[in-house]
């Protein structure tokens, strides 16, 4: 009875972060990442630097005495880095457990896409960065790629790309 | 659903090793005295009581039943009072019982279901109290027949001359009782007594044949008496002026007060103590750290640069900072345990197994109120067994062999802890046979665990061969330890709480070990480097010595590792710059700074950019995402609020 319960309880919190995707920028494109995953967002912070770790992350934050990592979604990308500035922004996902910090170019809103409005990306295009997007969704004549929370901090990912930059 | 279930158990599981702890202590002092008394039978009642009623709710009827028939046990000892009993039949039962159910609530810990048979063990309980209810006298004898009481009278208040009145009780108490002893002593005498008797009652301690019920009724039928509390007390507290300050105050019905104290007595062991979580404690200390950063926030805040008048905030700012640093010492102390509850652990061990082995042991215990950190404490039990064991087994000799050296008969075992600077020492020494130089020499030759010759061996050296895995010189092995792996354990299991161990012996007069411990692992004091525009934090008390080197005082070898000589030893040099990567402007070694860290016989000396301070570090985990990193043990909160790494000595040392 009791777990019945919790189950609808749990069912209704879920229904009203359904649908919904916090939405930033990083370069010219529109991300969005499904509000589940946010705990917050900060201006950006004094970043101590870790050695031994892949480019993109860009080192150790303290949170309110929590030390969290961050990566830097950019190099992530691998786009060029861009100094930070006022409008760069920390939206701080706790994903399976994992607290990360996402360094991007700035926070926009959030926004309600509908599962109508939400389609699998074409699958000719494996550019860099896009390997990380679920799935795109429409807003009007606007277009949010849905990131791939997973696939972002995902540990195979990780290992790929220091092999990569090795190479390199 | 689950929850609730999973956090019952948890309780159940917590309080039940509690219980069974206060019960062995019972059980032990009871043999040790050869008798058990009345107080030591009602508690161990009580205890078995609450683990059948516990159980039972928990539907784990094993254990119930087992409770049960060592509560009816008890029952028949309390209500009885047989005179001729053997006491020594009684502990190994209730000891036997409180393994067993020790053992079943361990499998439940474990999430494994508590399937023991204790059949065997309540036929032995119930064949017990059979013999007993028949009466056959069989040993020692046990339970006091006079009683102790303790009496607290309240006269009512509107007659006043409470100095009579309490004279006039005492003359007639004198009639069933003797060794009477009451407070105020002098009632007579003293103008001050009444009042001190109309605030605080008047308190009586005697000793009586009678009944509880007996002395109950005569206190009742005295006149003028408003309340009263009458306890039974044990024989060890004769000093009615210390009874006295413990409990100051007290308002019943008279009909009511055996309940009362009955409780009273209950919860007083337990109010003083909660048991609380240790990740609420440790979030605690995060926000009191978090606390100690923004206070150095606000008050070095830039934005107060250029006021000039501050005169107030500063002296606002030092008291505030006054108190979190109080609050910060407090949250640390709240996590220290004293190692009592270990040390008692250990009695049991002797008592096994000096019975066992058939030698005569005594365990003295020092400094048990001594305190460490609980994550610390987990990892001492342990080695402590095993170095019990170690001397018993090895160090003590057979009674006989220890008279004809002229020792007395009992071997002594001496377990004590002290405080000294941050660190805590626990030393185990014994009166044993001693280790055998020669002997522990030839075996780690043989096992190719030398290399310097035996006159470069400082005696230390030589013992500290012992503590290595694989060497024992037992020549035996048996059921309790001579493999050789013991001592591995020990030394395995206090350095990772970066303690160390050290063996110091006599052959013939004994061994004793010391174990030095570090008070926490919480909180470090570390040395704060600088290296390129990274920050990092070695942990001082691997610091031997920093200076600033000179050119021409670094060697090349033919790999271009640098070496640096000091004092006429050489250390490997290890540029943090280079290790990590990390762009600096400081290449040339006069211009940086030279660390000498050391950690059990290595050295290295870690070249970095300049020293920056000391501070007292709180250690926190790496986020789990970034895995391991070699050299980096964990990072922590610098405070200017920005994250630091904190250097592994160790793991630099193995690169």
């Amino acid at each position: 009875m009791a777990e019945a319960m919790e189950h609808e309880f749990m069912d209704d919190f879920e229904d009203t972060q359904k649908g919904k995707f916090l939405t930033f920028t990083v370069g010219k494109e529109s991300y969005g990442i499904e509000i589940k995953y946010v705990t917050e967002i900060i201006g950006i912070q004094p970043i101590t630097e870790v050695p031994d770790m892949p480019e993109y992350i860009k080192g150790i934050i303290n949170l309110r005495g929590k030390i969290i990592p961050v990566m830097d979604v950019r190099l992530r990308f691998a786009k060029p880095f861009r100094d930070y500035n006022d409008r760069t922004c920390v939206i701080v996902v706790d994903i399976n457990g994992i607290s990360i910090g996402l360094i991007v170019d700035s926070v926009s809103e959030v926004l309600s896409i509908s599962d109508a409005d939400i389609v699998s990306p074409p699958d000719i295009n494996r550019e860099s960065g896009h390997k990380y997007v679920k799935s795109i969704g429409k807003i009007g004549s606007e277009v949010k790629l849905i990131l791939d929370c997973d696939k972002l901090i995902g540990e195979e990912e990780v290992k790929l790309v220091n092999e990569k930059g090795e190479l390199l | 659903m689950d929850n609730s279930k999973e956090s019952l158990m948890d309780i159940y599981i917590f309080e039940t090793f509690q219980m069974l702890e206060q019960l062995e202590q019972a059980i032990l002092a009871s043999e040790k005295e050869g008798c058990i008394g009345t107080n030591s039978i009602n508690d161990i009642f009580r205890i078995m009581h609450n683990i059948k009623g516990s159980s039972a709710m928990m539907m784990f009827n094993k254990i119930a039943e087992l409770a049960h028939s060592i509560e009816d046990l008890f029952f028949y000892l309390r209500e009885e009072k047989p005179q001729e009993v053997n006491c020594f039949t009684i502990c190994d039962l209730v000891l036997r019982s409180i393994d067993f159910v020790k053992e079943e609530v361990s499998k439940l810990q474990n999430n494994l279901e508590p399937d023991g048979d204790a059949c065997k063990l309540i036929e032995d309980i119930k064949g017990y109290l059979l013999v007993l209810k028949d009466d056959k006298p069989a040993g020692n004898i046990i339970v006091a027949q006079k009683r102790r009481f303790q009496a607290v009278l309240f006269f009512d208040d509107d007659y006043g001359m409470e100095d009579l009145r309490a004279f006039n009780t005492i003359n007639k108490l004198k009639d069933i009782a003797d060794s009477i002893e009451y407070f105020p002593e002098d009632i007579i005498e003293s103008d001050t007594a009444s009042v001190f008797i109309r605030e605080n009652g008047f308190k009586i301690v005697f000793i009586s044949l009678c009944s509880f019920k007996e002395i109950e009724a005569f206190f009742f039928n005295a006149e003028f008496i408003a309340s009263l509390e009458l306890s039974e007390i044990s024989e060890e507290c004769p000093n009615t002026n210390q009874v006295i300050s413990q409990d100051a105050k007290f308002e019943q019905l008279p009909n009511k007060s055996k309940v009362l104290e009955e409780e009273d007595r209950n919860s007083a062991s337990r109010q003083s103590i909660i048991s609380v979580n240790v990740n609420k404690l440790d979030s605690l200390m995060d926000l009191v750290g978090e606390l100690v950063i923004s206070e150095a926030m606000v008050s070095h805040n830039p934005d107060l640069a250029g006021v000039i008048n501050l005169d107030n905030f500063n002296k606002a700012a030092r008291q505030h900072r006054k108190i979190i640093n109080e609050l910060q010492d407090t949250v640390m102390a709240i996590r220290m345990v004293p190692l009592a509850a270990i040390f008692q652990k250990m009695n049991r061990i002797v008592r096994d197994m000096s019975k066992k082995l058939n030698k005569e042991v005594e365990l003295e215990i020092i400094g048990e109120e001594t305190e460490v950190d609980k994550n610390i404490i987990e990892h001492l039990s342990d080695p402590l067994m095993h170095l019990i064991r170690n001397a018993i087994d090895h160090g003590i000799e057979k009674s006989e062999d220890r008279l004809s050296k002229g020792k007395p008969a009992k071997g002594k075992i001496r377990l004590e802890a002290k405080n000294e600077g941050g660190d805590v020492w626990i030393t185990l020494k014994d009166d044993g046979i001693g280790l055998n130089k020669g002997k522990i020499l030839a075996r780690a030759r043989n096992n190719g665990l030398l290399n310097k010759a035996d006159h470069e061996l400082s005696d230390r050296e030589i013992f500290a061969c012992i503590l290595l895995p694989g060497l024992s010189t037992k020549d035996q092995v048996s059921e309790f330890s001579g493999r050789g792996v013991g001592m591995d354990v020990v030394v395995n299991n206090i350095s990772s709480v970066g303690g160390t161990v050290i063996v110091d012996s006599i052959e013939g007069g004994g061994t004793s070990i010391s174990l030095k411990i570090p008070l926490t692992l919480a909180i470090i004091d570390g040395t704060i480097v600088q290296v390129g525009n990274s920050v990092y934090i070695i942990p001082t008390n691997s610091i031997k010595e920093s200076f600033r080197p000179r050119e021409e005082e670094i060697i090349h070898d033919p790999d271009g590792n640098e070496m640096i000589m000091v004092r006429g030893d050489c250390f490997p040099v290890l540029r943090l710059h280079k290790y990590y990567d990390i762009p600096t402007e400081v290449i040339r070694v006069h211009e940086g700074i030279i660390v000498i860290v050391e950690n059990d016989r290595k050295s290295l000396c870690l070249f970095a950019d300049g020293l920056l301070g000391k501070q007292q570090i709180v250690v926190k985990a790496l986020p789990r995402y970034l895995k391991k990193i070699n050299g980096i043990s964990g990072c922590t909160l610098l405070g200017n609020g920005r994250a630091s790494l904190i250097l592994d000595v160790v793991g630099l040392m193995d690169s």
